[in-house]
């Protein structure tokens, strides 16, 4: 059974140059140890969709429709009080950067004790055992020690252990991730994606991983979701969306990563560049920079499409055939 | 042939003095030292004309103090720098001076190395006009002609860096390097900024000018894939030393130095199918107080009680350099 189940998810933000429709229409769904790469460029809506889901999202920008069903509750319709009871309890976030995520002024201590009795009512050494055991989980050697320290003593990676290790207190559900390795060097994020893989795995935490890398979720995620200008245009198995993208976006970004076995041969580029979000074009989004181009594209949108049950598709010239769907 | 660029021994020292406050307390017996880092320790290597050697490492290995110091943005405590055979190690002559023109340099963030009140037009024409490559008059004409070399339309030499996308500043940067002809550019995160696509436009337009205008890079980049593709030679560091030079095909396919090995393993792969990640012990040491011997030892798994007595030499085979006694008579 499914834990999460996002269902037509709408976020627009309402500025004075328009409404910009940030994420517009996004579904999904994620069970038990299942870990989702929701990948994308700058600007495509990835973190909104995962701050709408945790219900994040500042003014002037405001869930304006779908449902994110998330145990069988639907936490757009939860009170602020109800939110914040499952919120870094059933549901933990990880950002970026833990520098601006971590209280530089209190020790990590405080701040792990802080969020375990915010949800459970226990004793400060029991809160305190529990952060120790956390600590040591995400690899932070002499956790007891450590717990005393303040966020500047740690070093980057170590910083996004302890900010992982939050996200772990009170064991959630679910864990939305936005890109969390992206400011760390490959050895400490080989570390980190061991790490979760591992803790994914054993504890059966869901897990939402966003990040602009998709040789990152290549190696973690069990399937891939692809977003642009606001909309998934592909989605499906890792290992079937990667070698064998179907839509020109998706097949783009493939041919934009260098790597082994193409040294030195022209990448493939996508010309032109992101859209500009409050300005649209009719139809699809992706038609100005598209080589599959046709009239259709630019007068009306594609809708998402499945082509076999795990597979879903939002392109009127898909690469790879429809079966059919009984 | 005399290689473009010769790096002998370069050093760099960064010191911390002791003030007045601190050495009173020295004398009133407390513990303090004056602080010392050696960001770059003795790195020899050349660089052939038309050649793109990349250079990697993780976040405070020294490889941006490096690029810095060969683009003379920082002086050099040790060691000589020689382009085309001119020692411009510290630019006191003329010579040296105008063989310092021949290197510019692109930054990694656009937008902090672009005076965002300038127009296009003055950032990039203003550096050709002061050294003579062109007049104030047909300056315009001048900036124009770099604008479609690198790609973009002559239009934005009235525009603003902040009127810019990413990917367009960063031509900007580029452009501007170009401006005064060089020969020899170092690229330092380049394109670590920008987004996959807009990352894979920049790289193109980096192979197409080096084709076309027959230019010489240092390729600066903390990722291993770009400077698979991109680049003839790889120069590794650690904690500011060398630890391995060589092809780029010998270093990917045979990497001999454990760091190097360790380095390749942990690049996220496309097409490796669902990975298991592994690690390299332990992270990156404080280069305020690095290891004994080999920098590299505490976290090695190869590393024997002679790694954490005598630092290893460089020795070279088939063009291949390491430092590492794995391949200089063992560990133990």
């Amino acid at each position: 059974m499914s834990i999460l189940d996002v269902r037509d998810l709408q976020t627009h933000f309402f500025t004075d140059a328009g409404v910009v429709k940030a994420v517009d229409g996004v579904s999904f769904s994620l069970s038990a140890g299942e870990v989702l790469g929701l990948v994308g460029e700058s600007g495509s809506g990835k973190s909104v969709t995962g701050f709408s889901i945790l219900r994040l999202v500042d003014a002037p920008g405001r869930v304006v429709g779908g449902q994110i069903n998330f145990k069988g509750q639907d936490l757009a319709k939860l009170s602020d009080r109800e939110m914040r009871a499952l919120r870094g309890n059933r549901i933990a976030m990880i950002f970026q950067d833990p520098m601006m995520t971590l209280n530089p002024v209190l020790r990590i201590e405080t701040q792990m004790v802080e969020a375990v009795r915010a949800h459970d009512r226990v004793s400060q050494k029991a809160a305190c055992d529990r952060a120790i055991g956390t600590l040591a989980k995400v690899g932070i050697p002499s956790p007891a020690e450590r717990l005393t320290a303040y966020p500047h003593q740690f070093s980057g990676g170590m910083r996004q252990r302890v900010a992982i290790a939050i996200a772990l207190l009170n064991g959630p559900d679910l864990i939305v991730a936005d890109e969390p390795t992206t400011a760390l060097d490959v050895t400490i994020q080989s570390q980190i994606l061991a790490e979760v893989q591992q803790l994914a795995r054993e504890t059966g935490t869901a897990l939402i991983w966003i990040t602009h890398d998709l040789a990152v979720v290549a190696g973690l995620a069990d399937k891939i979701s692809v977003m642009y200008a606001g909309r998934i245009v592909e989605s499906g198995p890792t290992d079937a969306v990667l070698t064998a993208p179907g839509h020109p976006y998706t097949q783009g970004l493939l041919g934009s990563i260098p790597g082994h076995g193409r040294r030195g041969e022209r990448l493939t580029q996508i010309p032109g560049m992101a859209p500009n979000m409050a300005l649209l074009p009719d139809g699809c989004a992706f038609a100005p920079r598209c080589t599959r181009v046709s009239d259709t594209c630019r007068s009306r949108a594609p809708e998402i499409t499945a082509i076999d049950p795990a597979r879903s598709l939002r392109c009127f010239h898909p690469s790879v055939t429809m079966t059919s769907i009984t | 042939m005399t290689p473009i660029l010769e790096l002998d021994a370069i050093s760099r020292r960064f010191e911390k003095k002791l003030d007045s406050v601190e050495r009173l307390a020295r004398r009133l017996g407390a513990d303090l030292r004056e602080t010392c880092v050696n960001a770059v320790d003795a790195a020899s290597f050349h660089i052939q004309r038309g050649e793109v050697v990349g250079l990697v490492g993780e976040s405070g290995c020294g490889k941006s103090t490096l690029g810095r110091m060969v683009a003379g943005l920082l002086p050099v405590s040790d060691g000589v720098i020689r382009y085309e055979g001119t020692d411009i190690t510290d630019a006191k002559t003329a010579a040296a001076r105008e063989k310092r023109l021949s290197i510019q340099m692109i930054f990694q963030d656009p937008m902090s190395s672009l005076n965002p009140r300038m127009k296009v037009a003055e950032i990039i024409g203003e550096a050709a006009v002061y050294h003579g490559l062109t007049t104030r008059r047909e300056v315009a004409g001048y900036v124009d002609e770099l604008l479609r070399k690198v790609g973009l339309d002559p239009a934005f030499a009235q525009r603003y860096p902040h009127q810019m996308s990413g990917g367009q500043r960063q031509r900007i940067g580029i452009a501007r390097a170009l401006a005064v002809q060089p020969e020899f550019l170092i690229c330092d995160e380049s394109i670590a900024a920008l987004d996959v696509s807009i990352q894979a436009q920049v790289i193109n337009l980096f192979q197409d000018l080096r084709r076309d205008l027959d230019l010489t890079y240092l390729f600066i980049s903390h990722d291993l894939g770009v400077v698979e593709h991109i680049a003839d030679r790889v120069v590794v560091m650690y904690l500011g030393r060398i630890v391995e030079i060589a092809s780029t095909a010998a270093l990917f396919d045979v990497p001999r130095h454990p760091y190097t090995q360790a380095l390749l393993d942990q690049v996220p792969r496309l097409g490796a199918g669902r990975q298991e990640f592994r690690t390299v012990k332990g992270e990156i040491p404080s280069p305020l107080n690095p290891p004994t011997g080999c920098h590299f030892h505490p976290r090695c798994p190869m590393a024997g009680p002679r790694c954490g007595r005598e630092v290893p030499r460089t020795l070279t085979t088939d063009g291949h350099s390491t430092a590492c006694h794995l391949h200089d008579g063992g560990v133990a």
